[in-house]
């Protein structure tokens, strides 16, 4: 109960600091916003332009296959390292005043969630160009989201914890999580890989918000149960034990940013 | 009702002061193989106990690294004690370190909304107190440039604006009043008489007797971590200026 009170009373503090990072994010460029959905295109139009010819025949609509996955796992990556720095990057802040801890990750987690909004437009735009489908299952959309919001919120939490004890977590992470990219299936198809791999990508949790996300916005059909409920079980299951870890260490923070 | 704002019972902090970090695996590795995790501890508070009642200006005495400041934080909820346990009653206003949690690349405007969301205020409360935070302030023809460019005394400034604009029940201060320029001060030294005069507690801390003498009523004198006396201001000061 108290939980709740205190969290209703910073949400304050959380929309501010969302606010702070979104701002501070295009200060100063000339096209400021324009880039989380420029972003995106541009890096499509480079990956298309070299792996559309490879998989011509396996990918129908190639510019939206890899774009859907691309906006999910960028999403995803962001998230997770700005989370993972965020403890460590308010130590200044953690050290003078009481605030709850969870913000710092928290907060960048959805002000990354917020680019993602707008990537989706780029998403949109793309759909609408290339004349895809577009029926009433892509209204889904949100629910993907929902389960890769969630998944980040909790391994942003847990990397966020591991990077105030272990600095070498921030250098690691930027290694796993290109392995991790690439065991996705972003710009090849599934089945243009061999058995092993396939195994490991079938054990990849964003492999299923992926592909979650790929048939509502892409094939326009709803996704099954089976995909839905892994996704919901990886989804609470990052949330339960990333608040898990995070509770048990707060209080030790303050001695160790 | 209980008549006392803080009430201290039993607290000891403990800080590991790992002589040499262990901030990465490998090390970490190396020394759990070697058994040999080298943790000084070091007490900073050990079993200190007193009380502050309701409307005290209370100080905390002490030379440096005595655990003045380690006490503060405790009590305003920045460190978990490692034992015992502090009970405090009513709102608290940190003015531990001012404009903690500002960003520089954010402007005067955008930062009070920040740091009032820091301290724990709405938004549209912090709407309604906009006007009064500017003009005790004095930084009008200044609400939109970004902080990087404000001094360090405009910075303080702005600080103590947002912190000092709600009565607050229990108002904490850590030696801040030495920033600013003089009429700044003493507007300072002005707004914290004015609370303490509505009921509002004051604790504070401090090196410098002559401000402590000239605010507080009552002190704790603390020696090490721990607690040498506590009672009437002039007792205590001059226990610690013979000390």
């Amino acid at each position: 109960m108290r939980f709740f009170k205190n969290f209703w009373k910073y949400k304050g503090l959380l929309t501010q600091f969302i606010i702070r990072d979104i701002k501070i994010k295009y200060r100063r460029s000339v096209l400021g916003y324009l880039w989380s959905l420029l972003n995106p295109l541009l890096m499509m139009i480079v990956l298309t332009a070299v792996f559309s010819s490879m998989f011509k025949f396996d990918i129908p609509n190639f510019p939206v296959y890899l774009l859907s996955g691309q906006v999910i796992f960028n999403f995803f990556a962001e998230a997770t390292t700005l989370s993972m720095n965020s403890i460590i990057g308010g130590g200044a802040l953690l050290r003078k005043v009481y605030i709850p801890k969870y913000i710092f990750p928290v907060s960048k987690v959805l002000s990354s969630f917020i680019t993602l909004l707008f990537s989706l437009l780029a998403l949109l735009i793309v759909i609408i160009v290339t004349k895809g489908n577009i029926s009433f299952v892509i209204l889904l959309f949100p629910l993907p989201l929902i389960y890769i919001l969630l998944f980040s919120i909790g391994v942003g939490l847990i990397l966020s914890v591991l990077a105030v004890y272990f600095r070498d977590t921030l250098h690691l992470y930027t290694v796993l999580l290109s392995a991790w990219m690439y065991l996705t299936p972003l710009f090849y198809p599934v089945s243009a890989v061999p058995d092993y791999v396939k195994s490991i990508i079938y054990s990849n949790p964003m492999y299923y918000f992926v592909e979650v996300f790929r048939d509502i916005v892409l094939y326009n059909q709803v996704p099954d149960f089976h995909t839905n409920l892994l996704c919901i079980i990886f989804s609470a299951g990052s949330i339960v034990l990333g608040l898990f870890v995070f509770y048990k260490n707060q209080n030790n923070f303050v001695l160790h940013v | 009702m209980t008549k006392n704002a803080v009430e201290v019972s039993g607290v000891s902090m403990r800080f590991n002061l790992a002589r040499e970090r262990v901030d990465s695996l490998k090390e970490y590795m190396i020394r759990a193989l070697k058994k040999n995790m080298n943790y000084d501890e070091f007490y900073a508070l050990k079993d200190v106990s007193f009380k502050i009642q309701k409307g005290d200006s209370f100080a905390i005495i002490g030379s440096n690294g005595s655990g003045k400041s380690t006490l503060l934080k405790i009590i305003s909820g920045i460190f978990k004690p490692t034992t015992g346990k502090v009970e405090v009653n009513g709102s608290i206003a940190p003015l531990i370190e001012l404009g903690a949690g500002f960003d520089m690349e954010l402007t005067a405007r955008e930062n009070i909304f920040l740091n009032g969301a820091v301290l724990g205020y709405s938004k549209k409360f912090i709407l309604e107190k906009y006007d009064e935070i500017i003009s005790f302030s004095e930084l009008h023809n200044f609400v939109d440039v970004p902080l990087k460019n404000f001094s360090s005394g405009m910075v303080a400034r702005l600080g103590f604006s947002i912190a000092t604009m709600v009565q607050p029940d229990i108002l904490i201060v850590d030696e801040i009043l030495s920033v600013g320029d003089y009429s700044f001060q003493e507007k300072c030294e002005k707004r914290m008489k004015e609370m303490t005069d509505n009921g509002t507690t004051l604790i504070l801390v401090s090196h410098s007797i002559e401000q402590v003498k000239k605010v507080c009523n009552n002190a704790v004198l603390i020696r090490e971590g721990e607690l040498v006396t506590i009672g009437p201001i002039e007792d205590v000061s001059n226990l610690y200026l013979n000390g």
